[in-house]
C-alpha cells in the first residue's frame, strides 16, 4: 500500500530527469531497494504501470536491484546477509548477540531513454 | 542512452518535511512522530505522557489513527488541542498532511507536539514528518518477536517504547528476547518499558523525554 505514494515518487522523479535530458521517451528505470525497507518490487511495477500511463514512461520496464542487510555475530565474527524476518541466532554459532545493518538503501540509479526517438 | 538519476524518490515529502522541521524550530515546538501497530497503545501512552507533564509544558496532539479506540474527543476533553488528520485511508502520514494541519495550532503556546502516527508497522518510517524524535511503540501484546519481524521501522527509531508492561506475563513475553532484537538493529534507542494503563515507567520516559526536549531548544 504504501508502495502507492513511493511508486509516484519513482515516476516523477524519472520523467524529470527524462524532460531535462531532452524529453525522450524512458524505456527502462533501475532501483535499488534494500532489503530492510519492506517494499515490495511486484507493487512498485503495478502502481507504475497504472501512474505511468500516458506519460513518457508508459511501458518502461523497472529493474529491481534487491540489496540484502548485513548480519554480524558478536560472539564469532561471522558476517553473512540477511532478509527479515530475523533468524535470532548466528547459523554459525547459535549466538544471538547480532548486529545488523545495511538493507536501507532505496534510490533510482539510473533511468534508460531511447533517444533515437523523441516524445512522450 | 543510460542516464545517472541524482535527485531522490521521497525528495517530494523530505523538502515538506524540513519546512516542517524548520517551523517546529522557530516556534520551539518538539515534535514526536509516534509509529506503532494499530491497537499498541499509542493513544493510551501519548494520554499518560501527558498526564505526567509538569504545569509549564503545553502539549498538543495530531491524531493520524482513525482506528483508534481512543479518538481524538478523549484528548480534547483533557483540554490538549488536538488536530485529526483523515488519510483517506492511507497507511501512513506524509510531510503534507502535517504541514496542513498546522495552521489549526497556535504554535507558539506549544511545547511539545505528539503526532500519532497510522497504525502500522511497515511504512511509515519511509516518510519523514519533519518531527525531532521518532518514536517506535511495540505492546507485550504483540508478542516479542516484533523487531526480528519489522527490523526496518525498529532500525529507524530515537526510542523504542514497550507498552502494556501491565500484561507481561500473560503474555509470557520475553523481554530479553526482544531486548537483544532491538539491540541487533538499533544500538542507539534507548528501551522504556512502561504501562499506558497504570502509569507503571511514563515518569522515566518522561524525564529523559524532558531532557531530550532542553536540548533541542537549548539549540535554537
Ligand atoms: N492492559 C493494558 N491495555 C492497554 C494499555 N495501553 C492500551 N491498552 C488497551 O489497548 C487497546 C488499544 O489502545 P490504544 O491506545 O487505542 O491503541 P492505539 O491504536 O495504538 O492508539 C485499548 O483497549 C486500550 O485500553 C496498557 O498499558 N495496558
Ligand atoms: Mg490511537
Ligand atoms: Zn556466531
Amino acid at each position: 500500500m504504501h508502495e502507492l505514494p513511493v511508486t509516484q515518487g519513482i515516476l516523477t522523479v524519472a520523467l524529470e530527469t527524462a524532460e531535462q535530458y531532452g524529453g525522450y521517451r524512458i524505456t527502462a528505470i533501475n532501483l535499488v531497494i534494500g532489503d530492510m525497507t519492506s517494499i515490495v518490487d511486484d507493487s512498485v511495477q503495478f502502481y507504475f504501470d497504472a501512474l505511468s500511463q500516458g506519460t513518457a514512461a508508459e511501458g518502461a520496464k523497472l529493474h529491481f536491484r534487491r540489496e540484502a542487510a548485513a548480519a554480524k555475530c558478536l560472539e564469532c565474527g561471522h558476517e553473512y546477509p540477511v532478509t527479515p524476518p530475523l533468524n535470532p541466532f548466528c547459523p554459525q554459532c547459535d549466538s544471538a548477540f547480532l548486529q545488523i545493518s545495511g538493507g536501507k538503501e532505496f534510490f533510482i540509479e539510473s533511468i534508460e531513454v531511447d533517444d533515437e526517438n523523441t516524445g512522450g | 542512452m543510460k542516464i545517472p538519476v541524482v535527485k531522490q524518490i521521497l525528495t517530494g515529502n523530505d523538502q515538506i518535511a524540513a519546512e516542517n522541521e524548520q517551523t517546529f524550530r522557530e516556534n520551539g515546538v518538539f515534535a514526536l512522530n509516534l509509529m506503532a501497530a494499530p491497537g499498541a497503545g499509542k493513544t493510551t501512552f501519548i494520554l499518560a505522557t501527558i498526564d505526567h507533564l509538569p504545569a509549564d509544558v503545553r502539549p498538543a496532539v495530531i491524531e493520524g489513527d482513525l482506528a483508534s479506540t481512543i479518538d481524538a474527543d478523549t484528548i480534547s476533553q483533557r483540554g490538549v488541542p488536538v488536530i485529526q488528520i483523515n488519510t483517506g485511508g492511507g497507511c501512513h502520514l506524509d510531510a503534507p498532511m502535517v504541514r496542513n494541519s498546522l495552521p489549526h495550532f497556535a504554535l507558539s503556546d506549544i511545547d511539545l507536539l505528539f503526532i500519532e502516527n497510522v497504525g502500522n508497522l511497515v511504512c511509515p518510517s519511509n516518510f519523514k514528518l519533519g518531527t525531532a524524535l521518532s518514536v517506535v511503540v511495540s505492546s507485550t501484546a504483540e508478542g516479542h518477536d516484533k523487531p526480528y519481524k519489522y527490523p526496518g521501522i525498529f532500525a529507524t527509531a530515537d526510542v523504542v517504547i514497550l507498552t502494556k508492561a501491565d500484561i507481561l506475563e500473560v503474555f509470557e513475553f520475553d523481554r530479553e528476547y526482544f531486548e537483544r532484537g532491538l539491540k541487533a538493529v538499533n544500538q542507539h534507542a534507548p528501551l522504556f518499558v512502561v504501562s499506558g494503563r497504570t502509569g507503571a515507567g511514563i515518569d522515566a520516559w518522561v524525564a529523559w523525554l524532558l531532557d531530550r526536549r532542553r536540548g533541542y531548544t537549548a539549540a535554537i
